[in-house]
């Protein structure tokens, strides 16, 4: 098997005396859907942050493509094709639909400061070459009549998909949704997956998510890492988590009877 | 062709307009006009720091003082050019104040803009404090008293039509307002620009998208302190006289009373703010006349900026500009 796209080795994340992250260790390979599920508190949004760049582990590394990022800014991670979204939406909400994704293309604008005091061709050009693309993505996501609103403005559902929107633009190679589904109801969820199916292979993407709804990670994910208070318990596909008693324990609790 | 007609159309238009305040109009409301353009540039260049890239700086007099202070020792230590050059010779000086003007706000950026809020406030307040303090005690630089008899801009001769002191100054200062407003203009609409909204809005998902906000910081505050320092070459032109005393944090306090005023991120809204900042005290001045002595002026202007503040927290124009009020209202309300 080739080098995996995302290796986590043996990472710790401490806050002062807490551990909120500790030993933990997880491959994504090129190409896969994965999971990241646990009870509340298990620290799934931390390794996000770590993943990131947020956070600078403690100890161990974070290896994209084989090269270390742990310890480099967020916004070089984001240059290596590692992005994210987030849990709390962090729109830029004060702007509109298009612009909050034609920022995030920032990192690949060729043109300079002068070239856009003088409008130049070099300007134009690339602006309306970033431009379509924006409406592109925004196309698929079916935010096309939406562009000109403020982004504070949409509905919840849709400021969740813009997030992923804005991500897509800064053309990632593995892309990590931080609980795309929170707030949807059952057929907003059940199309927001089949959404992500789509642009997985569209954009040829590796995906890690946190989700809470356990049916749609166990639908589409194929690989699922469980976390219980920032230890892994369990990893595998999703047959493997349904049946395994660690997981079952982490979420409902060790029974009474055979505690003693 | 067109590139050389409508700057010299433009000219012509303001040498027409400028004889004619000039001939209506005396030396006070003059500098008044004047500074209508002084004060836009300081605006418009703090705007773009506190308005655009959300940094709230304190510090702004700092670098008008040292634009000012600049062009002051330049103008006054070597001899300025006779006639038609002088002009160019000016403007060639008042770029310079910019640049060290925008040198100092990169080394006062570089430490200071890690910080946020009212850190940040604080930071940019000291230095704005510290380069006042150090040119007090300079003497190079006259000490407290200052640096006087700063050349005004000139009188042009051109074989029998003079155009006088004040249409050159009025070309300078238009000049430079009309470079400072279509800078900052496109910057916006430019990528670059949409990176200084990005950090104002949310500085982590602006990291996340791959955006190096410090970078972003650093670049809005040395734009803005490059006019900030042209803001300054142009008062000193003005006054014909620089001293500590001109630069104290009153002077950054006003200048964010017009981001504030106008709309934080409105170029528009600031342009106004600028005109209410600069003409209210003046015509309050004369309220004197009817209150038998007593003096009201600051009051009256206190209170009306409080009203306004009262009545229109975001500003005058919020962070809309005067072109899109009127149809951003009619989508909002659908």
């Amino acid at each position: 098997m080739s080098a995996p796209l995302l290796d986590v080795r043996n990472v710790t994340m401490q806050f002062g005396g807490l551990k909120a992250v500790e030993g933990l260790s997880f491959q994504v390979q090129k190409g896969q859907l994965a999971g990241l599920i646990g009870p509340n508190g298990a620290g799934k949004t931390t390794v996000f942050n770590m993943l990131t760049g947020v956070y600078t582990p403690t100890l161990g590394e974070v290896a994209f493509e084989s090269k270390k990022v742990s310890g480099l800014k967020p916004y070089e991670i984001s240059s290596h094709g590692l992005t994210r979204t987030f849990q709390n939406i962090r729109l830029f909400k004060d702007l509109t639909v298009l612009e909050n994704v034609l920022i995030a293309n920032h990192q690949h604008v060729k043109y300079s400061w002068m070239d856009a005091l003088l409008l130049n061709d070099s300007f134009q050009k690339e602006e309306k070459q970033i431009t379509d693309k924006a409406k592109e993505i925004l196309h698929i996501f079916g935010l096309s009549n939406k562009i000109d609103e403020r982004s504070a403005n949409l509905p919840y559902g849709e400021q969740r998909k813009l997030e992923i929107v804005r991500a897509l633009m800064t053309e990632p190679k593995m892309i990590l949704l931080d609980e795309p589904a929170a707030g949807m109801n059952h057929s907003e969820t059940h199309s927001l997956m089949e959404l992500i199916a789509k642009i997985r292979k569209e954009f040829n993407l590796t995906v890690l998510l946190i989700e809470h709804d356990m049916k749609l990670v166990m639908g589409i994910c194929e690989q699922i890492f469980v976390l219980d208070h920032g230890v892994k318990i369990e990893e595998g596909a999703p047959e493997k988590i349904k049946s395994s008693k660690k997981v079952i324990e982490a979420y409902l609790g060790v029974d009474a009877d055979e505690s003693h | 062709m067109r590139a050389i007609k409508t700057p010299l159309i433009a000219a012509l238009g303001i040498l027409i307009v400028a004889s004619a305040i000039g001939l209506l109009t005396n030396s006070y409301i003059q500098l008044i006009i004047l500074f209508l353009f002084v004060n836009s540039i300081m605006g418009m260049s703090l705007n773009l720091v506190n308005g655009y890239t959300g940094q709230f700086s304190l510090g702004h007099a700092g670098f008008v003082a040292v634009g000012a202070y600049v062009t002051a020792a330049i103008t006054t230590k070597f001899p300025v050019p006779a006639g038609l050059i002088a002009l160019p010779y000016f403007i060639a000086v008042s770029l310079g104040a910019g640049v060290i003007a925008g040198a100092f706000g990169y080394f006062v950026g570089l430490p200071s803009l890690r910080l946020k809020g009212d850190y940040l406030a604080i930071v940019t307040l000291g230095f704005g404090e510290i380069i006042r303090v150090s040119l007090n005690n300079m003497s190079y630089f006259g000490g407290a008293l200052g640096i006087s008899s700063i050349p005004s801009m000139p009188e042009i001769d051109l074989g029998g039509y003079v155009i006088s002191t004040f249409a050159t100054s009025l070309i300078f200062a238009i000049f430079w307002s009309i470079i400072c407003f279509f800078v900052i203009w496109r910057l916006l609409k430019s990528s670059h620009g949409r990176c200084f909204l990005s950090v104002r809005e949310d500085e982590i998902a602006a990291e996340a998208m791959g955006i190096n906000t410090t970078k972003a910081k650093i670049q809005a505050f040395v734009v803005s302190s490059f006019f900030a320092g042209i803001a300054g070459a142009l008062y000193a032109h003005f006054t014909n006289y620089v001293s500590p005393a001109s630069f104290t944090f009153l002077m950054s306090i006003d200048a964010v009373i017009m981001v504030v005023l106008g709309g934080m991120g409105s170029m528009t809204g600031v342009l106004t703010s600028a005109f209410i900042i600069t003409v209210l005290p003046e015509i309050l001045r004369s309220l004197k006349d009817y209150t038998g002595g007593v003096d009201l002026r600051m009051i009256i202007y206190s209170l009306a900026l409080i009203l306004i503040m009262i009545l229109r927290p975001q500003g005058l124009f919020g962070d809309k500009e005067i072109t899109t009020i009127r149809r951003k209202n009619v989508s909002s309300s659908t």
